[in-house]
């Protein structure tokens, strides 16, 4: 048995009945990451020395009716502030920043005894589908090193499917947890909006920004959505979900669920390779008595130009604190306050960066608000109303996670365009607020992941876990691993 | 020609919560630079605003005290704009949906619309080391929260502007919400200002000016800004609209910046606060128990305790003394009698010590008990106010400072007879001058009565005694 290969729940189990120990489990971990992550690149930080005395520590407290993720390593992605330990967002700007506080996922996290081992690698400030735009060089897909892992949580799904951590937690904006998931073979979740404290995470686009957990299944994925979810007074955008136990409620018994297949998401510009994948899921979900049903949702044709102007809107300003004046970087040069600015920002944000502010301060300006901001404001609320029209006839949606799998490194780079175009299936769960699950489903022909995304109403993450649940009773595509590690 | 002037008012008003608007660190005044600080009011990466809900309540109060309409679903925006004491490079304010729209005050006889009221939050503090040539940056008022109180282009002269601000002032120290200091800078006012022919009724184009800190400064930059558009206007010149700045020492106006640089400011929806939500329960529970405004006692106190209109005025000039009058008058104390040492010494005591009557040490019940002892004759009115400067501080026990002090009114006749006898002896020319029609005799074989008393008899009843045995002698 290769410890690295356990489920998170699996190693929880292991380390209650103590056939682990803590210790043992965060060793391995930090050894698979000091053998492999210099040529993937998926950690900006390793915290080799904390990890252990924390496992030390946690061990000692091992007791009985702890949570089931008592003492199982993690990694978290370095836009979530950690007290003490840096934090850069995959920023220049942000290089060496050490917050004074933990975020709030990060201290629910520690409550129930979790070993964080690192801080993952991002597009910078969570912009980009690669992880190729981080100031730390980009991450490498562990099933493959010359293609992309996938981003913005880049770094976390190459991490846990290199077996460097059993879980991870990662942030969502368009699609951060899930694409990358996809690409990595990794089941991953953004849950509803508002279901889990951003308090912490640094902002990118706060009205879509949501944290979830990046996993090995689906059990795993509800098992950290248990510890993650609630109401923060400290995050006025929180809400009680009222979810009970989602890993005690979990059943494979689907029978009689609405799956609705949008015909949009099965359309042009869709590898035929991943659509078959997909559409076998459909089948295997029939086969567990599951109801499958074609929807339509025109809606979803304009989610990608709305989703831009939005996200860099909000960007934008949530950028403009990265001044020089308080923290992190500032150029070494300038002769006032104007050029000390521009300078710093100049210097300080990367290509990606800069094209979003840019963008996003261009949609706001005077003259262009009602023509772009208030427009994509108006096509957010058509989707909901798309996608409500569409959860009155299904329960779950089943559509592929992008259109084609993980690019070569370098290729997104050059075609922008089609980069934010594969977005497509995931950005309208962030437009509307919505659940929405990332899982594998398959390989293409070169051997690479393909994902699916299940997407659900409001609040609906028992019915998207559950779906997802009894897919993989059915299948062995999420115990699949990447190269360099044996399957089990 | 003949020219009106035409402003109107953009002010801001600090609130006195105990915490800021969107952290829990504290507002008070003169802390340690950087000593009042979290990661929400730093804008720290990760660090999300929550609302604090006294903000809302004063706020409500204010609208509601001004005549206006409480916004049922009212919004935040942000106010992009990049200045080192704004570390979120954006300020958390209203734009789309004030908290209060529509209100009215009558000033002066005058009717000023408040065109609305929004929440917002301060900025920081920054400080220009001339020596090193440093900025320094104290974060401490940023979160600090503000009312902005924007008034319609309805004032046409520097005293309805000036009797506004009065009215304004005493209605937010009224409401408990604001100490309005101007001095403190809790209340900021910006006055937006153009001028016109009489009766033409379009407006002209208008200067905003800043940097007024006083009320003699506002009616001083009116004159010096109005006479400048005027002057401008009759040598056939334009007014250029944009924001200038006062200059106190030398009483002109200077522009900062024209509207060709005006910031654009990037308004747009806050995506971490959810609109403020109030129910008519809450707006109709805040309107029913808004403490009784200034103008309102002034009425009452003529009426109900026959005050002239000076001392309603003088009594109610602050509402920590307004409160003071009536406990004083709960306790017994004639409502004049009350108002009397209310106006003269306790106004006195607090000028001479610089004290705001929110600090007044001394209460009622004290200086009830004082005006007790006088009206039962046991206390002389000089040594009552004697008594009175040695117990302010303190809110000292005056029936114990009187006895210890033996400051008791000597009511004894007897007592009283003998001295004037001595004194009479001990002074016979005083008794001749006195015989011979100098009136001024008397006066000062009072005076030695009294000295030979300790100053504790009471004046009426030695000259009673001393007339009569002049009299009889």
């Amino acid at each position: 048995m290769n410890l690295t290969h356990l489920t998170a729940l699996e190693l929880g189990r292991a380390i209650a009945s103590g056939d682990v120990t803590i210790p043992q489990a965060t060793q391995a971990a930090l050894e698979e990451i000091s053998q492999r992550d210099k040529s993937l690149n998926s950690c900006i930080t390793v915290l080799t020395e904390q990890a252990m005395e924390r496992a030390e520590t946690l061990q000692k407290g091992l007791k009985p009716g702890l949570s089931p993720l008592y003492g199982v390593p993690l990694l978290l992605k370095d836009n979530l502030c950690t007290q003490g330990i840096k934090t850069t967002c995959g920023s220049k700007l942000l290089e060496g920043y050490v917050p004074p506080y933990d975020a709030t996922v990060v201290e629910k996290v520690q409550r129930v005894g979790g070993v964080c081992l690192g801080k993952g690698n991002l597009d910078e400030f969570a912009m980009g589908s690669t992880t190729e735009t981080s100031h730390f060089g980009p991450t490498r897909n562990p099933w493959e090193e010359s293609r992309v892992p996938g981003g913005s949580s880049g770094g976390c799904a190459a991490g846990v499917a290199a077996g460097f951590a059993w879980y991870a937690l990662g942030s969502d904006t368009g699609g951060s947890i899930r694409q990358p998931a996809g690409y990595c073979g990794l089941t991953g979740l953004k849950p509803t909006y508002g279901t889990v404290s951003r308090y912490g995470l640094v902002a990118y686009a706060s009205s879509l920004d949501q944290v979830g957990p990046l996993c090995r299944d689906a059990a795993d994925c509800a098992a950290v959505l248990d510890i993650l979810q609630g109401k923060d007074s400290r995050d006025s955008t929180t809400v009680d979900g009222n979810y009970g136990g989602l890993l005690s409620s979990l059943t494979s018994d689907i029978r009689g669920l609405r799956v609705g297949l949008p015909v949009e998401c099965f359309g042009e510009g869709l590898d035929p390779q991943v659509a078959q994948r997909v559409q076998e899921v459909a089948k295997v979900l029939q086969h567990r008595g599951a109801i499958l049903t074609e929807v339509s949702i025109p809606e979803l044709k304009q989610v990608i130009p709305a989703y831009y102007v939005l996200a860099s809107a909000e960007a934008s300003s949530n950028l403009a604190r990265y001044d020089g004046v308080k923290y992190g970087f500032r150029a070494e040069e300038y002769k006032n306050l104007t050029q000390m600015y521009e300078n710093t920002r100049s210097q300080g944000f990367g290509k990606e960066a800069k094209l979003r502010i840019l963008l996003g301060t261009f949609v706001l300006s005077a003259g262009y608000y009602e023509a772009y901001y208030k427009k994509a404001l108006a096509v957010k609320e058509q989707v909901k109303v798309g996608l409500e029209r569409a959860f009155a006839t299904c329960d779950v949606l089943l559509t592929p996670v992008t259109p084609n799998t993980a690019p070569k490194l370098g290729e997104s780079l050059a075609d922008p365009m089609k980069m934010y175009l594969s977005d497509l299936y995931t950005v309208p769960a962030n437009l509307a607020g919505l659940p929405a699950l990332s899982m594998p489903c398959g390989v293409d022909g070169e051997g690479l992941p393909v994902g699916a995304q299940l997407m659900g109403p409001r609040f609906g993450e028992q019915l998207l876990l559950n779906t997802a649940y009894a897919y993989q009773q059915e299948t062995d595509y999420h115990k699949c691993v990447p190269r360099g590690g044996e399957g089990r | 020609m003949n020219w009106e002037i035409v402003m109107g008012l953009e002010t801001h008003v600090e609130l006195s919560t105990e915490s800021k608007i969107f952290c829990g660190c504290s507002t008070s005044f003169g802390a340690a630079p950087n000593s009042q600080c979290c990661p929400v009011c730093m804008g720290l990466p990760g660090a999300l605003p929550v609302l604090n809900e006294k903000v809302v309540e004063y706020g409500v109060k204010v609208g509601l005290a001004l005549g206006c309409a409480i916004t049922p679903v009212s919004r935040f925006d942000r106010k992009n704009y990049f200045y080192p004491d704004l570390p979120k490079g954006y300020q958390i304010s209203q734009l789309y949906a004030p908290l209060c729209t529509a209100g009215r005050v009558e000033v002066g006889g005058a009717t000023i619309g408040i065109h609305e009221i929004h929440m917002e939050e301060d900025a920081g503090k920054l400080y220009h080391d001339p020596q090193s040539g440093e900025t320094l940056c104290d974060f401490n008022r940023c979160g600090v929260p503000l009312l902005e109180i924007v008034t319609e282009p309805d004032f046409r002269t520097p005293d309805q502007v000036v009797a506004y601000l009065e009215l304004l002032r005493e209605r937010l120290q009224y409401l408990g919400v604001s100490d309005g200091k101007m001095e403190e800078g809790s209340l900021r006012c910006d006055v937006n200002l153009s001028v016109r022919p009489v009766g033409r009724d379009t407006l002209g184009t208008r200067t905003e000016m800043k940097n007024l800190g006083s009320f003699k400064a506002i009616a001083r930059a009116i004159q010096y800004e109005s006479q400048r558009q005027i002057a401008l206007l009759e040598r056939g010149e334009r007014v250029v609209q944009e924001t200038r700045r006062f200059d106190e020492e030398r009483g002109e106006t200077f522009s900062m910046r024209s509207k060709e640089e005006a910031r654009d400011y990037r308004y747009f929806p806050e995506p971490d606060l959810p609109p403020v939500v109030l129910s008519q329960e809450y707006v109709h529970h805040i309107r029913d128990n808004l403490p009784e405004l200034g103008e309102v006692k002034r009425k009452r106190y003529a009426q109900q305790y026959q005050l002239p209109e000076y001392d309603c005025q003088m009594v109610t000039s602050h509402p920590a003394l307004a409160r003071f009058f009536e406990e004083l008058v709960e306790l017994g104390t004639p409502p004049k009698q009350g108002a009397n040492w209310i106006m003269g010494e306790v106004l006195g005591a607090l000028s001479t010590r610089s004290l705001s009557p929110q600090r007044l040490p001394i209460t009622p019940k004290t200086l009830a008990r004082l005006i007790q002892l006088v009206s039962e004759g046991k206390l002389n009115r000089n040594t009552a106010v004697k008594v009175f400067e040695a117990v302010f501080d303190t809110d000292g026990d005056v029936d114990e400072y009187v006895s210890s002090h033996h400051l008791e009114q000597v009511l004894d006749v007897e007592l009283v007879g003998n001295t004037v006898a001595r004194v009479l002896e001990e002074n016979p020319q005083s008794v001749a001058d006195w015989r011979g029609g100098k009136e001024k005799a008397f006066g000062f074989l009072v005076g030695q009565t009294m000295r030979a008393l300790q100053g504790k008899a009471d004046p009426q009843t030695v000259r009673r005694v001393l007339t009569s045995l002049l009299d009889n002698m």
